[in-house]
């Protein structure tokens, strides 16, 4: 890679301190839950709390296998139930919510303003009140105590279309005429052209949308134990307030973190390497 | 601009699955909630119309309510901004770094944002004890002599709050904002150096902003949004209520009527109202955000 212009070797290094001083401060939650999962218990229960853990033990991933055979439903079955409905909310959403963005920043038709503005508005409504609506329109579909539940309302986030609709606004026009010329069809320049352009936005979207359903205990619409997620069983262990459970929920806090954590390294390290050298052009 | 003229029946097909689909899960509810707001309803009888009911007493009636109106506005007018400001900043400052470090910063500014336990450490060095971090360095090191309350005194409570408020909010925006930056035609850069841009300030002002109107945009939103709701950081560390309502937040006044006394028409004009305020700082706000880089 070429090196960068107008950059002083001083300002670099003074960001770079300032940079790493701050973000010390912001690893520390990160820090934290690793050190905690690796404590033995006497160490949960000193007096001061402490912060890096002492004597490092895996008792606490013993725990909590153990703890998992004893659930009635086997464990695999939920975490295919949280992959089914991270992988498949997350994938409809970036879809369905790009497929939309793409003519409300790139085509003329009536209304256009106002369908955006209302998507942009409903972001600002508090989700505590429409949580009671919303289970309604739920039940009312027939959707309760299913997958769908969980998925189909995914797809219906405002914060998705909105994000993919900034970024697309700045392809180029003369991108896309030159596509149109070619005779391309819309969904063929919306899949080769404009998808590839916005490569970073839908890969913050999944980031985005994978750590929110990855999180998602099923709450009220899920009832029968076969159809629930991981979360909702890894919680329920570590629930009841019992000391001996302490190690057994910090191994707990560790797992449900690691996933979306993962996720999100290889999605953002793609971010970077696609588009160190280009960037959008005409 | 030149907008593009294309053939009808693809913009439909292409709206319409996600529209469908908004108008359902999206939109109806908060139709209905804004519905609600004008009723008594406490989810068990069928909710009955009261008119401007609720919402008169919210403004007329209601001593706490002012209270947590005045909190809200100082967390949104100091956590707005600055957080806003925060998330640019740092996701600039990472896109400075080489290719192979600004994924590994960008994991560690998020980390508050996607680690669980995050308000423990706080609840740690803030605990009203001798061994609380804070009040441990303070008393080793001669300041004080007794150990502080701190989230049980009325005067530290909103502060500490902004604080880790702060701590909490490079989020979506702060994602949105390094996506964009990853979006600017470098080819400007090079450009920019001929026609005699000197340094990376003057680099950020004519080119990296306007290039990233929109995502300015979009953050603005969002920060705008978190900056209005606050209310977990509040409970979790001020507890619920807080002292004298030191922490009071509209959306904890919100949650206080709609999950604990069960009076939905009532939470629901809160809600209203406070998305009124947002709409409104939100105009206000992308006026100001049209004048960059010009």
């Amino acid at each position: 890679m070429k090196r960068k212009i107008n950059r002083s070797l001083g300002g670099t290094i003074a960001l770079f301190l300032f940079i790493a001083l701050v973000g010390a401060f912001m690893a520390l939650p990160l820090i934290f839950t690793v050190n905690n999962a690796f404590k033995p218990l006497d160490e949960f229960f000193l007096f001061p709390p402490r912060f890096w853990v002492r004597n490092p033990t895996t008792n606490n991933f013993a725990d909590l296998f153990i703890l998992m055979a004893e659930s009635w439903v086997p464990f695999s079955r939920y975490i295919l139930n949280s992959i089914f409905i991270t992988g498949a909310g997350t994938f409809g959403h970036v879809i369905i919510a790009a497929a939309a963005a793409y003519p409300l920043a790139k085509h003329e038709f009536k209304g256009k303003a106002v369908l955006f503005s209302i998507v942009v508005l409903s972001l600002m409504f508090s989700p505590q009140v429409t949580a009671i609506p919303n289970y309604m329109v739920i039940t009312l579909l027939g959707f309760n105590n299913t997958y769908a539940a969980l998925i189909v309302p995914a797809f219906a986030f405002s914060l998705g279309l909105y994000l993919m609709k900034q970024f697309m606004e700045q392809i180029p026009d003369s991108l896309l005429e030159s596509a149109q010329i070619d005779g391309a069809s819309e969904y063929r320049t919306f899949f080769s052209i404009v998808m590839p352009n916005v490569k970073p936005a839908w890969l913050t979207l999944a980031i985005l949308m994978f750590q929110q359903l990855w999180g998602n205990t099923g709450g009220m619409f899920i009832r029968s134990e076969q159809l629930r997620p991981l979360n909702f069983a890894l919680l329920l262990i570590t629930q009841g307030g019992v000391p001996a459970r302490a190690g057994a929920s910090a191994a707990v806090g560790l797992i449900i973190m690691s996933v979306p954590i993962t996720f999100f390294i290889i999605s953002q390290s793609s971010i970077i390497e696609t588009m160190t050298t280009s960037g959008m052009k005409e | 601009m030149r907008r593009l003229k294309r053939a009808r029946s693809a913009t439909y097909v292409l709206l319409a699955p996600y529209f469908v689909l908004f108008f359902l899960f999206t939109a109806l509810p908060v139709a209905i909630s804004i519905f609600f707001s004008f009723t008594n309803f406490n989810m068990l009888q069928a909710p009955s119309f009261v008119g401007w009911g609720n919402y008169m007493r919210l403004l007329l009636d209601d001593d706490i309510f002012i209270i947590a109106v005045r909190n809200t506005l100082i967390f949104a007018v100091i956590t707005g901004p600055i957080s806003y400001l925060m998330c640019f900043m740092f996701a600039w400052i990472i896109n400075e770094l080489p290719p192979k470090l600004r994924s590994v910063m960008t994991l560690i500014f998020y980390a508050p944002s996607i680690s669980g336990n995050i308000f423990f450490i706080w609840q740690v060095f803030f605990s009203s004890d001798r061994q609380g971090w804070l009040n441990a360095f303070l008393l080793n090191a001669g300041f004080i002599s007794t150990a502080i309350e701190w989230l049980n005194t009325e005067a530290y409570v909103l502060p500490i709050l902004i604080l880790v408020q702060l701590w909490l909010s490079l989020g979506v925006g702060f994602l949105a904002f390094i996506a964009g930056l990853q979006t600017v035609d470098k080819s400007l850069y090079e450009a920019a150096a001929v026609d005699g841009i000197r340094n990376r300030w003057q680099e950020l002002w004519f080119i990296t902003l306007p290039c990233m109107k929109p995502q300015l945009m979009f953050g603005a939103v969002i920060q705008i949004t978190m900056a209005f709701s606050v209310s977990e950081v509040s409970i979790q560390l001020a507890g619920f209520p807080s002292v004298n309502y030191a922490g009071h937040t509209v959306a904890t006044h919100l949650m206080d009527f709609g999950t604990h006394r069960f009076e939905m028409g009532y939470a629901s004009a809160i809600a209203t109202v406070l998305f009124l305020a947002m709409i409104l700082t939100n105009k206000g706000v992308q006026r100001l955000l049209r004048k960059v880089g010009s």
